[in-house]
Order: C-alpha cells, then structure tokens, then sequence
C-alpha cells in the first residue's frame, strides 16, 4: 500500500491519470454516439489503421499520437465519404485492416527488431507515454470536446433520427463526417491508453452499457463518462498495485460491467430491448 | 535462389503453409459464401487468449489455440440465435478476449517476443511438432469438409429450402463453425491472430467475385491461398521483411482490383 503511494507521487503516474481521465472523458462521449450511430466496427476498424500510423511514426522519428491521427483521419474521411455505401461491408473493411496491420508489421521491422515497441502500440502503454504526446493528448482532447458541445444538438438529433433531421434542414452529411473525424481523433487518443486491440473497451464498452441501464441521452452520456473514467482509474490503481497490465484490467472490468448492465437493463425493463435496431450490424448468422 | 529450398525450416514453413492455404481457401469459401467472415475474426482473436493460456501452463500455443476456438466455435454455432445481431457484445468478448491474453503473456517470461508471433505468425519459425499438428488436422479437416461437401453448399446457399429437403442445416452449421475453429488456429502459424482475414477471407472472397460455379470458386480460392502464400514465404525467405507483410500485401493487391472491376451478380 505504502508503494502504491509512493507510485503515485510520480509525475509519470500522475500524468498517465491526468491523460487517462481526459482521453476517458473525451471517449466515453464519442462512444455515446458511436453507440447510437451504430459505427462500433468503424471505432474497431480505425484503430488497426492506427497501428500502420504508430509505426510509421516510429520508424519516422516522430510523435506517436501524430502519426496514429494523421492515418485515423485520413481513414475516417474516406469512411465518411463513402457514408452508408460503406455499412455492412465487413469483407471490404477487414481487407482494408488486414492491409494496414500488414504495413504496421512492415514499418516495424524497418526500424526496429524489438518486439516490445508492437506490444506497447497493441496493448497500450499509458504508464509511459512521452511529455510531449501529454501535450498533444490534453489539446487534442479539449478540442474534441470543444467541437462536440458545439454541435452536441443537431449531432444528437441526426443521430436518433438522420431522416426527420434531414427532412429539419440539419447538414446530416456534414455532420457524420465531422464526427468521424472527431472519432478518429479520439481512437488515437484511446490508443495509448488500451492499445490498437482494446480500443472498444474504452470507446464502446461504457456507452453501451449505459444505453443498457437509461435511454434518456443526457443520463446516458453522464453514466458513459463516469463508466470511462471509473475503468481508467481503477485499471491504473490495479495495475500499478499488482503490476499487471493496464489494459487487461481496464477490458476486464469493461466487460464485466457491460455484461452486468445488460443483466440489469433486462431485469429494469424485461420488454424493452435496449436501441439495437439499427440496421448494417455486423450479423452472425447460423445456418 | 532456389537455395534457400534446402533448409529444413523453409521447407516445414512450405509444408505446413501449404496445408493452411488449402484448409483455409477451402473453408473460406463457405465463410464468404455464409457471410460468417465476421466470426473468423472473433475465433482468431478468442484463440489469442488460449494461445496466452497455454504458454503459461508450458504446452505448445496451437492447443490451447484449438481449445478456445473449438469451444468458442461451437458455443457461436449452439447459442446462435441469441447471438444474432449483437456485435457490441461479440466486440466486448473479443476486448475481453484480448485483455486475458495480454495478462497471460505478461505473466509468461519473453512477453514481447511470443506475443509478436502470436499476434504475427511464425511460420519461418515453425516447430516440427506444429508441422505434425498441422498436418494431421489439415487432412481432417480437409476430410470432413469433402464428407459434408454437398449438404453444407446446399445449406449455405438456401438454407430454407435446404431445410424444408431435410438437410440437417443446424447440425451443419455447428460443424462448419468447428472447422471454422480448426482452421483459424491452424492459419495462425502462418499470418498470425490478426491477419486471419488475409488468408481466409481474401482468397476466397477474391475467387467467388471471378468464379460463379461451387467447384471452380473452390479451386479458385485454394489456388490463390496457396499463390499467396509460397510467394510470401519465398520472398520473406530471400529478402528481410517479414511473412505476413507479404502476404496481406499480396491478398489486399489483388483482392483491390477484382471488387472495383466486377459487379457482384
């Protein structure tokens, strides 16, 4: 107990929680929407682009976090481009992943043999992030949160309803791609927290469960931030106290919370099923 | 250059990417055709953790591998109804999943090095023993895919009036997801956790975009799977960058193409 004080006297810790609240904060309130808007493959798909994006900048010599968005960016606007042509078209997607791993594994060898640099961008590596991408993570994150308050209303609104909105003269295209480029933003923000392979426990995995537990949007978003920032910090206590990893704790206790919200979402409204119905889900279908 | 043939490791890499290529063209033309594509990539990242698992209890990561994704496979194939139209919870136990495998890799001395050819392949590095386990499942597989040949296509194809024949579209569906499992855990020695898509999905979803009969897409796929990989193992043999590299490089270049200049009928 005495070590786990003494860790959290360290200015690397302090700054990991200081960037894992924000980029929790800033995650949980995209992922609302990326709940709501059912793009949770495309939070998913981004993040693999990421990894291409972290090792290129690795091998370039530059910021990490630069390299990711740069990459993310340019995925998401192509993503929004397409809009709905891309829905449902998981062979295109996984094709296009498959590809960007393949060159993330490629930048990899050139500039180093070290495995330990893949491990950090696919699992994460909060505990030892660089000053400067702090820097980067804390502006990136309030400018995200500045432009979704901006255009929290006509974004929620074309988001439960695209069709009424639009019919309401609400710019539903300029919309979606904005957010998209906020989402990849905050993938290569919550990349460094939970890795290119965990993304979903810290974008999906609270939103979710809070659209299990409320459907109202302003308690959902609060229960979303209060889940993110809960995981985040529980999973850096953890981890420092045991010396496991952040980002197995941060999954575990995202999915456990996950399962218990649908559990208490079913026993609150047995009738109800929680808003699943949108349509170009990925379908797993038997026989 | 054809030197390089004489070493025993690019021949057992030749060998059991050569089994891999045939199991994994060959059952993924029915992914592609059941729109299951999604499932290969769950499986392959559920056997992540087993693949962890295994390495701590000290036995070789393809049973472990085997053992999460059979029984995985066949808990998607028994509880499918439910599991209809829930990607978010597919997505957490997948998160999950992934989360278990990094704990177990943590706990295991040399983290970096077995994670990476987990995650990556091995197959330049690939144990006698693998080359074995491979082969014996390889056959099997490859056995009970030709056994159930007509039904399962039948089924794939138009399950209700595959159904309403008589054919055993559930039972079908369940071992389908089982050889699904076996050919996910074996394709990871070759491309690793998470270029499963490369050589399950990209050849296959590349041959029935050219080859409109069963048979011929078939062929197709487990010729391209095949053409991938020799060319990935032989250019990785003779140059410095890595399998996998080559092989999705290979897999997106020629996938791209085909869909931009066919129309799917």
């Amino acid at each position: 107990m005495n070590s786990l004080i003494e860790l959290l006297q360290q200015s690397f810790v302090q700054n990991a929680f200081m960037a894992g609240t924000l980029i929790a904060i800033v995650s949980s309130i995209v992922g609302y929407f990326v709940v709501l808007r059912a793009q949770a493959f495309a939070a998913h798909a981004l993040s693999h682009v990421g990894f291409a994006g972290a090792t290129l900048a690795a091998l370039l010599g530059i910021s990490g976090l630069l390299g990711m968005s740069g990459f993310t960016v340019a995925a998401a606007l192509g993503m929004g481009a397409l809009g709905k042509r891309i829905r449902g078209r998981d062979v295109e997607i996984g094709m296009i992943l498959s590809f960007a791993l393949g060159l993330g594994v490629l930048f990899l060898r050139l500039y180093t043999n070290s495995s330990s640099e893949t491990v950090s961008v696919l699992f994460g590596s909060i505990l030892s992030v660089t000053h400067a991408d702090i820097m980067l993570t804390f502006a990136f994150g309030i400018g995200t949160l500045i432009v979704l308050a901006a255009i929290f209303r006509p974004l929620l609104f074309s988001s439960i309803d695209p069709e009424v909105a639009e019919a309401r003269g609400v710019p539903i295209k300029a919309l979606s791609i904005l957010f998209m480029f906020l989402l990849a933003i905050t993938v290569a923000e919550a990349i460094q927290v939970v890795g290119v392979l965990l993304v979903f426990a810290l974008i999906v995995a609270p939103a979710a469960a809070a659209q299990h537990l409320t459907r109202k949007p302003f308690s959902a978003i609060a229960i979303s931030v209060a889940l993110g920032v809960a995981f985040t910090w529980g999973g850096l206590l953890l981890a420092l106290a045991t010396s496991w990893p952040v980002s197995f704790y941060i999954a575990a206790l995202a999915a456990v919370t996950y399962f218990i919200a649908i559990k208490i979402g079913h026993l609150a409204h047995p009738h109800r099923h929680a808003a699943q119905a949108h349509d170009g889900r990925e379908h797993i279908k038997i026989a | 250059m054809f030197s390089i043939l004489q070493y025993p490791f690019i021949q057992n890499a030749f060998l059991a990417g050569s089994v891999v290529a045939i199991v994994g063209g060959f059952v993924g033309y029915f992914l592609v055709t059941r729109g299951l594509t999604f499932a290969g990539h769950a499986l392959s990242h559920i056997g992540f953790a087993g693949a962890a698992a295994a390495l701590l209890i000290g036995i070789d990561p393809i049973f472990g591998m085997l053992v999460f994704t059979v029984v995985a496979g066949a808990g998607i194939g028994v509880f499918g109804k439910e599991l209809r139209e829930e990607d978010i919870n597919i997505g957490i136990v997948m998160t999950l999943m992934l989360g278990l495998g990094a704990l177990f890799i943590s706990l295991y001395n040399g983290y970096a090095e077995q994670a990476y050819s987990i995650l990556f392949g091995t197959i330049l590095g690939i144990s006698h023993t693998d080359v074995l386990v491979t082969l014996i499942f390889g056959i099997a597989t490859i056995a009970v895919l030709a056994a159930i040949f007509r039904p399962l296509l039948f089924s794939s194809i138009d399950p209700e009036v595959a159904e309403a024949r008589g054919v055993p579209v559930r039972a079908l569906g369940i071992i389908f997801l089982i050889l699904v499992a076996i050919a996910v855990s074996m394709s990871v020695e070759v491309v690793g956790v998470l270029l499963i898509f490369t050589l399950l999905v990209g050849p296959a979803a590349t041959a029935t975009r050219l080859v409109h009969f069963p048979l011929g897409a078939v062929a197709a796929s487990i010729a391209l799977a095949l053409a991938y990989t020799w060319l990935g193992i032989f250019l990785a043999a003779t140059g410095t960058w890595p399998v996998t590299f080559y092989i999705a490089t290979i897999s997106f270049a020629v996938y791209l193409p085909v869909r931009l200049l066919t129309i799917r009928s």
